[in-house]
């Protein structure tokens, strides 16, 4: 019995990591075929000379940082808030924009923008991708710091305010450090899910406003094409490394 | 005490007016309105757009979309709970199992879904390893059809009832399963009648976090549906996009929206609170 449920999750964990890893072993593919030719850097440099692909990464790595940075600081005093005293109201909110399919949520924005910017005159660009992108952030960003909430003891803020601190000195001294694992974890799990999103971001771009995940769809539609394995393999390195710093803050 | 909480929670609030529920308000106002003749939306008002939903050519989508996802559901309930029972009954590295379930799940989405166009489309390492092998002559089609897409979801949604399995199995007893034993149960019988009962909660739990993402995926059948597997969130996009007919686009994404809420609602009763 206990043989059996080994062998069988060793076979489960190869369903889960073969096809991510068969894609970075071909990323070093000589060939441009599916056959191995031998070792070769060929795909990774010319991902490094596409000019497009440069402006896309550019693209999504302001989108990313700005949005993060915005969504951080929001969800961080929606979570010590909602921890203060709760909100029905705004929790149900954060766990609807949660479960809400990424194309309703990017179909909506989208009809918005265009509605509100046909009296305003602006365009789709950089910036609505970063809205939209705080806006599927708050909440998870939100769910990350009050789970860290949960194990804060709130007499220390009141020692704090008995010997004399201002709520919001409090705040500032006594909670925000001690919460700043979970803050950084949230941020990190933000910029991911800022970095990989497609769905939402193709419906807000602007012309100007090509994101790497874009461009990605865009070739993947077209065909084969080793390049498209050179980035992804880049991507699951450093997704790797983000989530696994993540975890780590999140259990420190 | 109460003005800081006041100004902590502006920003959240004012967001989620602006950016969540007047969207949201927008598109239940399209679904009403009658379609453009350039595209956008026009008056009168009508109920047309959902009386569309109903016709059989939209009737299938909708339909594949619920039994896609609750066959998918279903077969990583059958693939996960071998796993989970795994990771909960192993003495060591049980911190290591379980980020190697959460890892792919963390990548990339849209990497993990290419990562199979890149072993099953006609020149992909499936097809060229098997003609290569000599057991085929002309590659299958093992892309863009609904076992594809079947397969993209179990791969992408795996983790999350893999999950909630292992959390309620960890808090199972031991001494449970050694009295079922000692009273005569066969391993069999222990497991569809003392395991599986005392997970129940789990099931409850994994199933909403599958089910309700693959009811409104939308990457995983356009990439690998390639546009004969339709489900409803590619409805949704084409609707605004090519067929530019926005009130129906937008009666369909509220359908989706009221699936999804239905789907919550029936779940959440039943799982764990701590889990969802």
């Amino acid at each position: 019995m206990k043989r059996g449920l080994a062998i069988y999750a060793a076979a489960a964990y190869a369903f889960l990591h073969l096809p991510l890893a068969t894609l970075v072993v071909f990323s070093f593919n000589a060939s441009r075929f599916t056959l191995w030719e031998g070792f070769s850097l060929h795909w990774y440099q010319t991902l490094f000379s596409d000019a497009e692909m440069a402006d896309a990464a550019w693209n999504s790595v302001i989108i990313a940082v700005v949005s993060t940075v915005i969504s951080t600081v929001a969800g961080t005093l929606t979570a010590y808030g909602l921890w203060k005293r709760g909100s029905r109201l705004l929790s149900g909110s954060l766990y609807l924009s949660l479960v809400t399919p990424e194309i309703v949520t990017g179909i909506s924005l989208l009809a918005f923008f265009q509605w509100v910017f046909r009296w305003l005159g602006w365009h789709l660009g950089l910036f609505t991708v970063i809205l939209a992108h705080v806006s599927f952030s708050i909440a998870y960003v939100a769910i990350v710091v009050a789970a860290r909430l949960r194990t804060f003891d709130p007499a220390l803020e009141e020692a704090a305010m008995d010997l004399g601190a201002t709520e919001w000195r409090a705040f500032w001294r006594v909670t925000l450090p001690a919460l700043t694992p979970g803050i950084v974890a949230a941020a990190l799990l933000a910029l991911t899910i800022s970095f990989d999103d497609y769905v939402i971001t193709s419906l807000v771009a602007g012309v100007d406003s090509t994101t790497l995940p874009m461009v990605i769809y865009a070739l993947a539609r077209r065909g084969a094409n080793p390049s498209i394995n050179a980035i992804s393999a880049l991507i699951v390195v450093i997704f790797g490394a983000l989530i696994l710093i993540s975890e780590r803050l999140r259990e420190a | 005490m109460n003005r800081l909480r006041f100004c902590f929670l502006l920003p959240a609030r004012i967001w989620f007016v602006v950016l969540f529920f007047a969207p949201l308000a927008i598109i239940c106002a399209y679904s009403l309105l009658t379609r453009g003749v350039y595209g956008g939306v026009e008056l009168p008002w009508t109920w047309e757009s959902y009386q569309r939903m109903i016709d059989p050519l939209y009737g299938v989508i909708l339909l594949r979309s619920v039994v896609l996802s609750a066959a998918a559901t279903g077969i990583c309930i059958v693939l996960a709970f071998p796993l989970a029972l795994f990771i909960s009954r192993a003495t060591r590295r049980k911190n290591l199992y379980l980020q190697l379930v959460m890892l792919p799940f963390w990548t990339s989405f849209l990497v993990r879904t290419y990562a199979w166009m890149f072993l099953l489309r006609d020149t992909g390492l499936v097809n060229t390893a098997l003609i290569g092998m000599g057991f085929l002559r002309q590659p299958l089609p093992l892309l863009y059809n609904d076992a594809a897409v079947l397969l993209g979801l179990v791969y992408a949604f795996l983790p999350f009832m893999v999950l909630p399995l292992y959390a309620t199995l960890e808090r199972m007893d031991p001494a449970l399963l050694e009295a079922a034993a000692d009273l005569g149960a066969r391993p069999r019988a222990a497991f569809f009648r003392v395991i599986v009962p005392l997970a129940r909660p789990g099931i409850w739990a994994g199933i909403a976090l599958v089910f309700i993402p693959c009811l409104g995926a939308y990457l995983t059948p356009d990439l690998l549906g390639g546009g004969k597997s339709v489900m409803i969130g590619n409805l949704v996009q084409n609707q605004f996009t090519n067929a530019r007919d926005w009130p129906f686009g937008a009666a369909a994404s509220l359908t989706l929206m009221l699936l999804t809420l239905a789907a919550l609602g029936i779940f959440y009763r039943r799982g764990p609170k701590d889990l969802l």
